[in-house]
């Protein structure tokens, strides 16, 4: 399968904040909130990218859409470069790829009304009006809202949160994009609502085609929308694999604290430890080699040493430990 | 079983410009010596205004027109300011969602915990320093680590010491409200096993409000299930996650996605919880469930018995296991 998105050793630093100390002594701490991450997502592909808080999940997905550009490394979309390119392919790509927000209740400017949230993307993409309408009643019915007549003059406050979710989700699909980039698309959810907008999401994934990267702390949730996961750690890829293999048998032993962590809502389940010491690394100074090594139960010497690199093990899985 | 607390036709009231609403509309449950409760339902469902109704911290606008809280043996709703100060924290404490509420920002979080200790626990300086120490290897928290302040805490850790401030003076019972939902999941794990243990090694008796119904599942003894102000079931956690019998239960438990079994369809509730203004006679869910009868929009059904301590209020509780298997299919869900 070609790829449709395609990184390359991506990489961004952001400068952090100092302390007193740090800026009499005059140095200008890095955080490395991604660093070196290959992955590719196809055509129709759903792939999820599962990782903690400060994981650098979110930096690695606006690295994607351009929103943020990237300190080292290279981002491909439909085999461009989008470091090189000019002002019109970068406004061609920004049709092609959409970001989906996080939170319904801030994605929406409070005063457009709901008509005008949807129409504004392709005003921006200078789409002719008579087309507007059409392209609009399709996106809502794709989210499964019932035509805008009905709401349409409606302000964002007077829907609830999973109507403007979906429509969130429907202003990110009506201008027909090849990829999407949804960030937590449910966590400000309430459950009755958020399986509602979880179907949708696989609707729209099965009917358009569309590539999409999943962005999510929830393990049960990317396994119901996605069939390959991502999962990240400090910054970098620790393992790759079809999402079932991934929760049936992690390879990495992040993964596998990861897997063991996230509750099920049934009584008979393990309470056993989990296999993870301590707390997430300062950002600023991740260990040496290995980044989880302070916190893998099967750390050795060589983890010290040597930076696991994410290597393939077959059966379309990669894995970034020396011990699989 | 002995009860350290049982709620009794509930009510509690906001006054807003609005008029009343009725957060908490009679409801019943009660808490047996020496178990969690887990209090699940969606947000405005009551289930915070009910857990801060039984600490006695409410906003200045609310009000508890009716219904009784016996705590081991008074009616809280009885006390006057004076005596309900004396009585929280040391017999009822509070762990809240966000740690930030119950550590003060400019204290090193040891002082904070001393204080507790010295002033309400009436124990010398000394002793306060020792048994802080003591509550930080309780919630698994370094002891060095009482002279950080808040800031220098990650989530997971300030959620411990917030719940060793609530630990501090052996409180009969502890009300958490949705203690780990601001943590990522491996965190979140480490805090309710935390909690579970301390739960085991003291036998404390406990309140955990949560959305989560995986949480409940990993750590509550017993569920009370609300929706709209009013308890619509309560039992047994197996029990009532395995055997639902109310269709906001079973919708709920369907929604949500489940890691070991895969595959299956999960189930969304379409429409809104009523508003709690003027709420509607009858079944507070029969505009949104799908198997609601003409009656259910009229009378309100009664709470019944379905196995040993399990209860529910609907109409067709009889025909529960047949309405369960229906509850699983989308279609079932899905409205016109």
């Amino acid at each position: 399968m070609a790829a449709l998105v395609e990184a390359r050793d991506l990489a961004k630093h952001f400068t952090a904040s100092r302390s007193i100390g740090e800026m009499l002594r005059g140095a200008r701490p890095v955080v490395h909130a991604v660093d070196g991450v290959d992955l590719s997502i196809a055509r129709g592909e759903s792939v999820g990218l599962l990782g903690e808080s400060g994981c650098g999940k979110t930096t690695t997905g606006r690295l994607l859409l351009d929103l943020v550009r990237p300190s080292a490394g290279s981002i491909r979309f439909d085999g461009d470069d989008l470091a090189t390119l000019d002002r019109k392919g970068r406004a061609r790509f920004r049709r092609r790829a959409q970001l989906v927000f996080q939170n319904p209740f801030d994605a929406l400017n409070p005063r457009f009304t709901i008509a005008r949230v949807l129409a504004e993307p392709l005003v921006n993409a200078k789409l002719p009006r008579v087309e507007h309408g059409e392209r609009i009643a399709r996106a809502l019915e794709r989210v499964r809202l019932p035509p805008l007549a009905r709401y349409g003059d409606a302000y964002p406050h007077q829907l609830s949160g999973g109507q403007l979710q979906r429509i969130v989700l429907a202003r990110a699909l009506v201008l027909d994009p090849e990829f999407i980039v949804a960030d937590e698309p449910v966590s400000m959810l309430d459950v009755s609502v958020r399986a509602g907008v979880l179907n949708v999401l696989r609707e729209v994934r099965d009917t358009m085609g569309l590539a999409a990267l999943y962005i999510s702390h929830d393990l049960a949730l990317v396994r119901y929308v996605c069939a390959r996961t991502l999962v990240m750690y400090l910054g970098i890829v620790v393992e790759d694999g079809p999402t079932v293999d991934v929760v049936r048998t992690p390879l990495h032993p992040y993964s596998r604290a990861l897997v063991m962590a996230v509750p099920v809502p049934r009584v008979d389940q393990s309470h056993a430890k989990l296999p993870i010491i301590g707390n997430v690394p300062d950002a600023r100074n991740p260990p040496s080699g290995c980044r989880f090594r302070d916190r893998c139960p099967q750390a050795q010497a060589r983890c010290a040493a040597e930076t696991p690199a994410l290597r393939d093990v077959g059966q379309q899985r990669r894995v970034a430990c020396h011990f699989v | 079983m002995a009860m350290i607390l049982e709620v009794e036709n509930l009510h509690v009231h906001y006054r807003t410009n609005r008029g009343n609403v009725r957060a908490v509309d009679g409801a019943s449950f009660s808490v047996p010596r020496g178990s969690v409760v887990g209090l699940v339902g969606e947000s405005g469902c009551g289930k915070t205004t009910a857990a801060r109704a039984i600490t006695g911290v409410m906003t200045r606008n609310a009000s508890i027109p009716e219904g009784a809280i016996r705590f081991d043996g008074t009616d809280l709703t009885t006390l006057d300011a004076r005596s309900y100060a004396a009585l929280r924290w040391r017999d009822i404490a509070f762990v809240p969602q966000s740690a930030m509420n119950s550590l003060d920002p400019v204290y090193r979080v040891g002082k904070q915990l001393e204080e507790v200790l010295v002033v309400r626990g009436g124990s010398t300086r000394r002793a306060a320093r020792q048994r802080a120490a003591e509550l930080f290897e309780l919630v698994g928290l370094d002891a060095h680590r009482l002279r950080d302040y808040p800031h220098q805490f990650s989530g997971g850790m300030r959620q411990r010491a917030a719940i060793a401030l609530a630990l501090a003076l052996t409180p009969k019972l502890v009300i958490a409200d949705e203690p780990v939902t601001a943590l990522d999941v491996i965190v979140q794990r480490q805090v309710l096993d935390v909690v579970r243990e301390l739960q085991q090694r003291l036998n404390l008796s406990m309140i955990l409000v949560t959305h989560d119904i995986s949480v409940v599942a990993y750590v509550c003894d017993q569920v009370v299930v609300m929706y709209a102000g009013q308890v619509v079931e309560t039992g047994p956690t197996g029990s009532v996650l395995e055997r639902p019998a109310h269709p906001y239960t079973m919708g709920l438990t369907n929604a949500f996605p489940d890691l070991e079994r895969s595959s299956g369809q999960l189930t969304s509730i379409d429409g809104d919880p009523p508003d709690l203004l003027t709420p509607p006679p009858g079944c507070r869910f029969a505009a949104r469930c799908p198997f609601a009868l003409a009656r259910c929009h009229v009378e309100a059904p009664p709470r019944t018995a379905i196995e040993a301590g399990h209860h529910a209020s609907c109409w067709r509780i009889d025909e529960a296991a047949s309405l369960r298997d229906q509850a699983r299919e989308v279609a079932t869900w899905q409205r016109s």
